[in-house]
């Protein structure tokens, strides 16, 4: 038998109608995630044409863009942007009850960003194809899931059909080799990963990210560095599961329980790439160079190491050096912060708000600088406050909110003022993202937190080290 | 969607690299339920300025590309995000096909179940499209060719199926529920 990837297994598991000349494949999807933003107009094809959802159990539906980070009042109102945004919200709630779709909304203790809700819950499990008209879906790769964003037409062909119409893409390894650095985090990682791939590097392939290095990170970790090829232009990003995805899965609520989950595990182990199977394309990675790395520029591709100096200006860069009015050649370290931001579906999960507390306990924030923390989910938020993390960040002067993703695209209100510079754990720097004229430095929770502590992009080494001694 | 065979219209130079989805609509016009109206907002921050007036440097505001249906960006255009609505606002904003070095693939997929033609060509024959921009061109799907008087046609790519779809009015959620058969089967099969 020929040699296979992994990306190879799961296509070729789910082909309803493999590809023929000139014709697309038509390929399964186990589960489709659906939000407010990008639903409502497939669910108007839907009652246009008289369609019904195909599988409503195979369907699962959160909260997330567009609501607010502040609580509901004592009338049960919320704090929404504006009527635009409580009637897309609104719209949600009525399409899931009146099609059948289960929806963690505002009264479920499992509501969060969809990328974090749907692992919490075991929903999103190896083998699966995952959709969902987002495009950070590429997160739930992390498991062994070919997981990608698609546009809300085709949210309308998998709410009616469960199937896609797909071009067979190619496949990229990204190997990394050696251990990370003491100090180093996964977010660090995948940043210089993106610089060294490019924003476009990816693009018509989906990446399967190898070596010891990777296996090495926690589930956690995985789902940030899977979160962010998209960042790279690829179609998705792969981890192929092992022992620690297994036994992270273990007891959640939607894998199988018992002799059932032995059984399961024992079959998605085998989505994996046999030995001397055949990527299109690879490159290799030195996990113990990689250095805590930040964002300067308005792509995640322009990358640099918190105590490296900026590169010099040339034809490809002076846009990005304009608008985020950086000097050229100048130290990144240093730059005045007004606003920091741990949250959204690539930095909101226990351990990122961990390493943000680390830094923070028993300091301050500058004066200066305004920081909100945005838990990815009900559940992360209950078990945040469960360990003191929330009285850590009050005290530290940050304001502590309810899970959404808030700033990392401000669609709810959550933004930063024109020319304010934002370190932030989210995924995009890009112009305005984060408000109009908004500067925004990609960054992990620990140097987000250093740098909220600074008032200044800092470098989160000198912290954990006083931490240490 | 109706049948799609060329357009013919003056091209308008975009020359900026990673032109992101959040710059060709902010995720702050997402907050619609329909496709519709999502023109005016088209390249928002770099079209209107804070008082909300035209930005006269901005291309598209230029009184000579007034109309114009063909965008010639620079490389990675579309890159970032899902959202559906950045090929509503370009076609809602009269642009109907995107010439690039590189397009990212879900804006690509997304353009072209709207019936915006997303084309990839060589950084020579882009180059060449950028020093004639303000020109009229010819993308002509039948014969897949971008025309240029004086110029040789340039010959394109473009997925057989997104090109018979557009050229023939192919309806891809009809595609998918005539194979209805075929996917229960598939289901009944892993059950």
């Amino acid at each position: 038998m020929t040699a296979t990837t992994l990306f190879e297994k799961l296509w070729q598991a789910h082909l309803v109608e493999a590809d023929a000349e000139g014709l697309p494949a038509v390929i399964y999807i186990d589960l489709h995630l659906v939000h407010e933003v990008t639903s409502p107009q497939a669910f108007s094809v839907l009652r246009e044409r008289g369609l019904r959802v195909r599988q409503p159990k195979r369907t699962l539906a959160t909260l997330d863009h567009s609501t607010p980070t502040t609580p509901a009042r004592a009338d049960g109102s919320r704090d929404y942007l504006d009527a635009a945004t409580e009637a897309q919200v609104n719209a949600l709630i009525r399409n899931c009850a009146d099609f059948g779709i289960t929806l963690h909304g505002y009264d479920s203790p499992d509501r969060g960003i969809v990328h974090v809700m749907a692992p919490e819950l075991g929903a999103t499990q190896p083998g699966m194809t995952i959709v969902c008209g987002d495009s950070h879906t590429s997160t739930h790769g992390a498991f062994g899931a070919l997981a990608f964003g698609i546009g809300s037409t085709e949210v309308g062909h998998v709410l009616a059909t469960q199937c896609l119409l797909q071009h067979k893409p190619k496949t990229m390894a990204v190997n990394v080799w050696g251990r990370l650095p003491a100090g180093v985090s996964a977010k660090d990682l995948t940043l210089h990963i993106a610089g060294q791939v490019g924003v476009s590097g990816g693009t018509g392939h989906v990446i399967e990210f190898r070596g010891d290095a990777i296996r090495a990170l926690t589930m956690e970790e995985r789902m940030t560095l899977c979160n962010m090829s998209i960042e790279m232009g690829a179609r998705a990003g792969l981890i192929a599961p092992d022992g620690t995805t297994i036994e992270w899965l273990r007891g959640r609520r939607h894998v199988p329980q018992g002799d059932a989950f032995e059984a399961a595990a024992q079959r998605w182990l085998a989505f994996r790439t046999d030995e001397s199977a055949v990527f299109d394309r690879s490159i290799d990675i030195d996990a113990t160079a990689v250095k805590p790395t930040v964002t300067w520029g308005t792509d995640p591709g322009k990358v640099v190491a918190i105590d490296a100096a900026l590169p010099a200006q040339d034809g490809g860069n002076t846009r990005a050096f304009d608008y985020m009015k950086l000097q050229p050649q100048a130290p990144i370290a240093g730059a005045r912060v007004d606003v920091v931001f741990v949250g959204s579906c690539t930095n909101s999960r226990i351990n990122d708000l961990r390493d943000a507390a680390d830094i923070l306990r028993g300091r301050r924030i500058a004066g200066h600088v305004r920081m909100l923390v945005v838990p990815g989910s009900e559940r992360i938020k209950r078990d945040a406050e469960a360990e003191g993390l929330d009285r850590i960040f009050r005290a530290a002067g940050a304001e502590w909110r309810q899970p959404g993703c808030s700033m990392c695209l401000g669609m709810n209100g959550d933004i930063a003022k024109p020319g304010e510079l934002v370190v932030s754990t989210s995924n995009r720097n890009f112009e305005g993202r984060q408000g109009k004229g908004v500067r925004t430095v990609l960054a992990s929770p620990a140097t987000a937190a250093a740098s909220a502590v600074a008032g200044v992009v800092a470098d989160p080494r000198a912290c954990q080290q006083e931490i240490a001694a | 969607m109706s049948g799609f065979e060329s357009i013919t219209s003056r091209s308008v130079a975009l020359p900026i690299a990673n032109i992101d989805t959040d710059q060709i609509i902010p995720a702050r016009y997402l907050t619609t339920t329909t496709r519709a109206g999502l023109g005016q907002h088209a390249f928002q921050d770099w079209r209107w300025l804070a008082d909300g007036s035209p930005n006269p440097n901005f291309a598209l505001n230029r009184a000579e590309n007034a109309g114009a249906q063909i965008l010639i960006a620079g490389d990675n255009f579309g890159c970032g995000s899902s959202r559906e609505h950045a090929p509503w606002a370009l076609l809602d904003a009269g642009i109907r096909a995107v010439i690039s070095t590189a397009i990212a693939d879900i804006f690509r997929n997304n353009a072209l179940k709207n019936g915006l033609l997303a084309i990839v060509v060589s950084p020579t024959e882009h180059a060449s499209l950028l020093e004639g921009a303000g020109e009229a061109i010819t993308i002509d799907l039948h014969t897949q060719q971008i025309r240029r008087a004086g110029h040789a046609p340039i010959a394109f790519a473009i997925n057989a199926f997104a090109r018979q779809c557009l050229l023939d009015g192919v309806d891809e959620l009809g595609y998918l529920l005539a194979r209805t058969d075929a996917i229960t089967r598939f289901e009944g099969a892993r059950t």
